[in-house]
């Protein structure tokens, strides 16, 4: 729909928003990949209740929203689920090689001028772009 | 507890934010990265929004000696791009195409992405889990080659 690029961005201020509480009040780098995986692999397990309480933040919160919207909401995730079991592995393993995703490199990496940041988000960004052309068009499994 | 409060509202924020902007409908996520297909430009207004508040952000974070409530504020970033950022960044980027989901929105959606939804962020934690193993074996891979260039020079 044509005006899907204004929800992104006022979605994406929120975005931003978030993050900057996050940084100016709790002295924290939002990134999502890393909050998550400090629980898993308990390397941040010194900060587990504030992790976890980020994590139950954004589990619990978005579907509080949803009675607001008239048309139904859907991920649209792929029905092929040996994609999906292969996408969540990369990308679990992926972030935490790089240190950060799409949250942490990409939103509070770029606004920082970070190298890192700026140098993760053109990689992630031409897999993505080079996975989206070998699933979808050439191999049409998603 | 009020570092736990506002961990909880961050988060939350975040992830209203994620629906609201469509990031958690991989059909848009998807949609950005097919250049070749029906390209949808949406992710670039989501990730403009994001960053115009946190340039801020740091803006202030750098004139403030400490968060609100204590600690400290986070270090320098690393200036190096190395072999684990390209490879893992590589890596991350071929799941979230294939998927169209990164960590924060396979999270905010959990409550209402059905099976493939709680299956994505299985195998995302499982793929968490193993990689501290898959990081030091290539460092060890990449110190063995390291030692053995020396040996040759």
């Amino acid at each position: 729909m044509e005006t899907d690029w204004i929800w992104g961005l006022v979605g994406g201020l929120m975005i931003g928003s978030a993050a900057a509480v996050f940084l100016l009040i709790n002295g924290r780098v939002m990134g999502a990949s890393g909050i998550i995986g400090g629980l898993v692999d308990r390397s941040g397990w010194s900060t587990w209740a504030e992790r976890l309480a980020f994590v139950a933040g954004l589990a619990l919160v978005p579907v509080l929203v949803l009675p607001l919207y008239t048309v139904e909401v859907s991920t649209n995730i792929t029905s092929n689920l040996w994609m999906v079991i292969a996408a969540g592995i990369l990308v679990g393993v992926g972030t935490r090689l790089a240190n950060g995703c799409t949250s942490g490199h990409g939103v509070c990496g770029i606004s920082r001028f970070s190298l890192r940041g700026m140098g993760a988000t053109i990689f992630y960004l031409l897999a993505g772009g080079l996975a989206v052309v070998l699933f979808k068009h050439l191999l049409g499994v998603i | 507890m009020l570092r736990n409060l506002f961990a909880f509202i961050a988060g939350g924020l975040f992830g209203v934010g994620l629906l609201v902007s469509g990031m958690t409908n991989t059909e848009k996520v998807q949609g950005w990265l097919d250049i070749f297909g029906d390209w949808d430009p949406t992710l670039a207004f989501v990730l403009g929004g994001a960053i115009l508040p946190m340039t801020v952000a740091w803006n202030f974070a750098t004139r403030r000696a400490r968060p609100v409530l204590g600690g400290d504020m986070p270090g320098k970033p690393g200036a190096q791009i190395d072999r684990n950022l390209v490879i893992g960044s590589l890596l991350f980027g071929a799941g979230w195409g294939m998927a169209g989901l990164c960590p924060g929105p396979a999270v905010a959606s959990i409550t209402w992405g059905g099976l493939g939804g709680v299956v994505f962020l299985l195998a995302m934690i499982g793929g968490m889990v193993i990689a501290p193993a898959l990081r030091r074996r290539l460092d060890s891979a990449a110190t063995s080659l390291g030692a053995k260039s020396e040996f040759g020079a």
